[in-house]
C-alpha cells in the first residue's frame, strides 16, 4: 500500500464506522441528518472538489462529476443514507481498484524480475567492487558468485558451473558452461564461480533487451482494448445526456398530459443512472487482463512484444513452420551404416578422416560419430570435389567418400539406399565398401507439439523447407503435419505464406514458426511471426512478434493456450460490464433498480472484472 | 526523437484522457500512455525541445486529470 492508499483506507474505515452507527442506533432526525452530512463529507470531500475542478477546465464528464451529481442529487432528495452509501461505496470500489492494480503491477513485474542490480567487477588488488551493470565496459571481466545473476553476457574466462536459465525460459534445465562458452545475462549461477569477459554492454545484454520488449509490449494495444476507450469516451456523456433527458421528459410529459409532474421520482432515476455510468470497470480490466496475460506468458519464456499480438494470436488457425531448427534439431547425426562389406567402424573412420579437412556439417557429424582424434599424417593428398565429395589417399589407399554423382564419377558401382538423410558412400582402392545415413535428429516433443496445436483448435499445419523431398516427406508423415511444401528457396516461403494469406478467411489468422535465422522476410510477412530458440539471437527477437526464449515446439501451443484465456477473459469482461450495467440502466429508468443496485452496477462490477482480469496471469499449467 | 517518461495515475480512464491530451499537445507526434507500466512514451516533432514539450503536455494532461504527475 502506498501513502494516498492508507490515508484513503482510513478515511474509509472512519466513514464506514460512523455509518454504520448512524444506522444502528435509532437517532431523533435532527442529529441523524449533521451526522451523515458529516460522514459524507469525510469520505467524498475530495471528489466534490475535484468535480468543481473538472468544471472549470471543462471536463464535465468524468466519474467525479458524476459521483458529485448524484450524491448532491440524493441529499437534496432527502436520502442522505444512500447519498452516503453511493460515496463509501465508491471510494471503496476505487481504493480496490488502486489497490489490486498496484498489487498486479507488482507481482507482474516481479514475475519478470530478471533486471540484476550489480556486477562484482574486480579492482587491481582483486577485491570485489560491486557496480551498476550500466557501467560495464565491453571486455571487462566480471565474477559471478553462486547464486548470483549473470549481469552481462559474455565468454566464461575461468571457471565452469552450471546455471539456471528459468528466468528466461521458463524451463528449469540447468545449462553446464565452462571455459569460452558463451552465456547470456539473466541466467542464474548455481554452483561455481565464474569470471566472465564481457562482449556486449548492459543497455544491449540479452536482459536488458527482453524488459524493455516485456515492458513497452502493453504500449501496443489491441484493438479490444481501442474499443474499449472509443466506448468509455461516447458511454458515458451517452449516459449523462439519458439522464438528463430521463429527469426531464417524463416530467414535463405529465404535465402535459396534466399529471402530478412527480419530478423527485424523475430525478431519482436520473441519478441512478449517473451513479451505473462509469466506465471504470471497462477501462481497468482489459489493459490489466493484457498485461498479465503478456507477464504470465514471459513467465513461461514466451515472450510477447504486444498485446495486439496476444489477440491475433488468440484468433490463429494456420501454423506454418520452418522444418530445421524448428521441429528438427538441425544437428546432424549418422543414423545407420549399410551395406558395409568391411567392419562398420573402420568404415566410419576411413569417411571421417576422409572428411577431416572440410567444414561441413555433414563431415562434422561424420567427425563426431568416430568420436576419436584423427591422426592427420595418415592423410594424405586431400582433394574436395565440390558438389561430390572428398578424395584422399588414407595409410597408403585411396579412399572416395561422398554422393552417387561421386560414384558415377569413378565408375563405381553403389548400393542405393532408402533411407531418408544424407548418403555418405565410400569407396576404398576403386571398390565400393557400404555407406553412412547421417540425418537430421526430430526434437524430441515434434509430434507431442503437432498434436497439441490440433487440441487447440488449429485447423491446419504446414511445413516449409528448403530441404529435399524425400526427407521433408517422411518428417511431415511422421509429425502428422497435414501440408507440406519442399526444395524451396527463402524467397519461395514468403511466396507459400502469401499464397496461404490469400486464401484464408480474413478473421484467421496464420502463424509462422521459425528459427529468426534466415527466415525474417516470412517471420514478418506472416500475421504473426514466432521466432523460437531465441536466446542470445538478437536476429529473431528483433524480426519476430512473439519470442519462444528456449527451443522446444511444445511452446506454440502453450503460447496459443496462454493467449485463447486471455481473449476469453477480455470478452468475458466486455459482455459482463457492458451486460451488467445496461440491465441496470433499464431497471433504473423503469424505477425497479434503486440507488443500492447501481452502487453494485458501478464497484460491484469493477471489482469482479478486475478479480477476473487477474486469472490471465495464471498459465503455469496450460 | 522518442522518449519515455515515468507517470503517476490512479485510474485507467484517467490514463487514456491524458494520452489524449498529450496527443493534442503541440509539438507531440504521438502519445501513448501504458496505465501498467505507469509509463508515457512520447514522439516528438523534429526540432522541438523535448522539456518545453513536456511542460505543455503536463498543462494539458493536469486539465483533464487533476491528480496527475509527469516526471520529466
Amino acid at each position: 500500500m502506498n501513502k494516498k492508499q492508507k490515508k484513503m483506507l482510513k478515511r474509509i474505515i472512519v466513514a464506514s464506522i460512523l455509518f454504520i452507527i448512524i444506522k444502528v442506533v435509532k437517532l431523533p432526525e435532527y442529529i441523524e441528518i449533521p451526522l451523515f452530512l458529516v460522514a459524507y463529507l469525510e469520505i467524498g470531500y475530495d471528489i466534490l472538489l475535484k468535480a468543481f475542478k473538472g468544471i472549470r477546465n471543462r471536463q464535465v464528464f468524468d466519474e467525479n462529476f458524476l459521483m458529485a451529481v448524484a450524491t448532491v442529487g440524493a441529499i437534496g432528495l432527502k436520502s442522505f443514507d444512500e447519498a452516503t452509501a453511493v460515496m463509501l461505496f465508491y471510494q471503496i470500489g476505487e481504493w480496490f481498484q488502486s489497490y489490486a492494480v498496484g498489487k498486479s503491477r507488482k507481482n507482474i513485474t516481479e514475475l519478470m524480475d530478471i533486471r540484476p542490480d550489480y556486477a562484482n567487477v574486480e579492482d587491481e588488488d582483486g577485491n570485489l567492487e560491486q557496480v551498476d551493470p550500466d557501467e560495464v565496459e565491453i571486455g571487462t571481466i566480471i565474477v559471478v558468485k553462486p547464486g548470483e545473476k549473470v549481469a552481462i553476457d559474455g565468454i566464461v574466462i575461468e571457471g565452469s558451473s552450471t546455471l539456471n536459465t528459468a528466468a528466461l525460459t521458463g524451463e528449469s534445465l540447468p545449462r553446464e558452461v565452462s571455459e569460452n562458452d558463451e552465456v547470456i545475462s539473466g541466467c542464474i549461477n548455481m554452483t561455481g564461480l565464474l569470471k566472465i569477459k564481457t562482449t556486449k554492454e548492459f543497455g544491449e545484454s540479452t536482459v536488458s533487451k527482453i524488459l524493455d520488449l516485456v515492458e513497452n509490449a502493453s504500449s501496443k494495444k489491441s484493438r479490444s482494448e481501442a474499443f474499449i476507450s472509443r466506448f468509455a469516451r461516447i458511454y458515458t456523456p451517452a449516459v449523462c445526456y439519458s439522464a438528463l433527458a430521463l429527469f426531464l421528459l417524463p416530467p414535463v410529459f405529465n404535465l402535459i398530459m396534466s399529471n402530478p409532474a412527480d419530478f423527485g421520482t424523475w430525478l431519482y432515476r436520473a441519478l441512478t443512472f449517473l451513479v451505473i455510468s462509469c466506465p471504470c470497470a471497462l477501462v481497468i480490466s482489459i489493459p490489466l487482463s493484457f498485461f498479465a496475460g503478456i507477464g504470465g506468458a514471459s513467465n513461461q519464456g514466451v515472450l510477447v512484444k504486444g498485446s495486439n499480438y496476444l489477440e491475433a494470436l488468440a484468433s490463429c488457425k494456420y501454423v506454418v513452420f520452418d522444418k530445421t531448427g524448428t521441429m528438427t534439431q538441425g544437428v546432424f547425426e549418422v543414423a545407420g551404416i549399410h551395406h558395409a562389406n568391411i567392419p562398420e567402424e573402420k568404415l566410419l573412420e576411413y569417411a571421417a578422416m576422409a572428411e577431416s579437412y572440410s567444414t561441413h556439417p555433414i563431415s562434422k557429424s561424420l567427425l563426431k560419430a568416430y568420436g576419436n582424434t584423427i591422426d592427420k599424417s595418415r592423410i594424405e593428398n586431400v582433394e574436395e570435389i565440390s558438389g561430390h565429395g572428398v578424395k584422399a589417399v588414407i595409410d597408403g589407399v585411396q579412399v572416395l567418400a561422398g554422393n552417387d554423382k561421386l560414384m558415377k564419377m569413378y565408375n563405381i558401382p553403389y548400393q542405393e539406399c532408402h533411407s531418408i538423410g544424407t548418403i555418405v558412400h565410400v569407396a576404398i582402392d576403386g571398390k565400393y565398401a557400404g555407406h553412412i545415413v547421417i540425418s537430421d535428429m526430430l526434437k524430441p516433443h515434434a509430434k507431442e507439439a503437432i498434436e497439441a496445436l490440433k487440441k487447440a483448435g488449429i485447423k491446419q499445419t504446414v511445413m516449409l523447407t528448403g530441404d529435399v523431398k524425400s526427407v521433408a516427406d517422411k518428417v511431415a508423415s511422421e509429425l502428422h503435419i497435414d501440408k507440406v511444401y519442399s526444395e524451396l528457396l527463402p524467397q519461395d516461403k514468403v511466396n507459400k505464406v502469401e499464397e496461404l494469406l490469400s486464401l484464408k478467411h480474413s478473421k484467421e489468422n496464420i502463424a509462422f514458426v521459425g528459427d529468426g535465422i534466415n527466415d525474417a522476410p516470412v517471420l514478418s510477412r506472416a500475421d504473426i511471426g514466432i521466432a523460437m530458440g531465441a536466446l542470445g539471437s538478437d536476429a529473431a527477437i528483433e524480426a519476430a512478434d512473439i519470442v519462444l526464449m528456449d527451443d522446444d515446439p511444445l511452446k506454440i501451443s502453450k503460447a496459443i493456450k496462454i493467449a485463447k484465456k486471455c481473449i476469453h477473459i477480455v470478452y468475458e469482461n466486455i459482455y459482463f460490464a457492458i451486460g451488467v450495467k445496461l440491465i441496470c440502466l433499464l431497471l433504473g429508468a423503469i424505477g425497479i433498480a434503486n440507488m443500492w443496485v447501481a452502487i453494485f452496477a458501478d464497484v460491484g462490477v469493477m471489482i469482479i472484472a478486475v478479480l477476473n482480469a487477474i486469472r490471465a496471469l495464471n498459465v503455469k499449467n496450460l | 526523437m522518442k522518449k519515455s517518461y515515468k507517470i503517476d495515475v490512479d485510474c485507467a480512464n484517467c490514463a487514456n484522457k491524458m494520452e489524449v491530451a498529450a496527443n493534442n499537445t503541440e509539438g507531440v507526434k504521438s502519445a501513448v500512455v501504458n496505465f501498467m507500466m505507469l509509463k508515457m512514451n512520447v514522439e516528438f516533432e523534429d526540432g522541438v525541445q523535448p522539456k518545453e514539450v513536456m511542460a505543455r503536455v503536463l498543462e494539458n494532461c493536469k486539465k483533464v486529470e487533476d491528480d496527475c504527475e509527469i516526471f520529466f
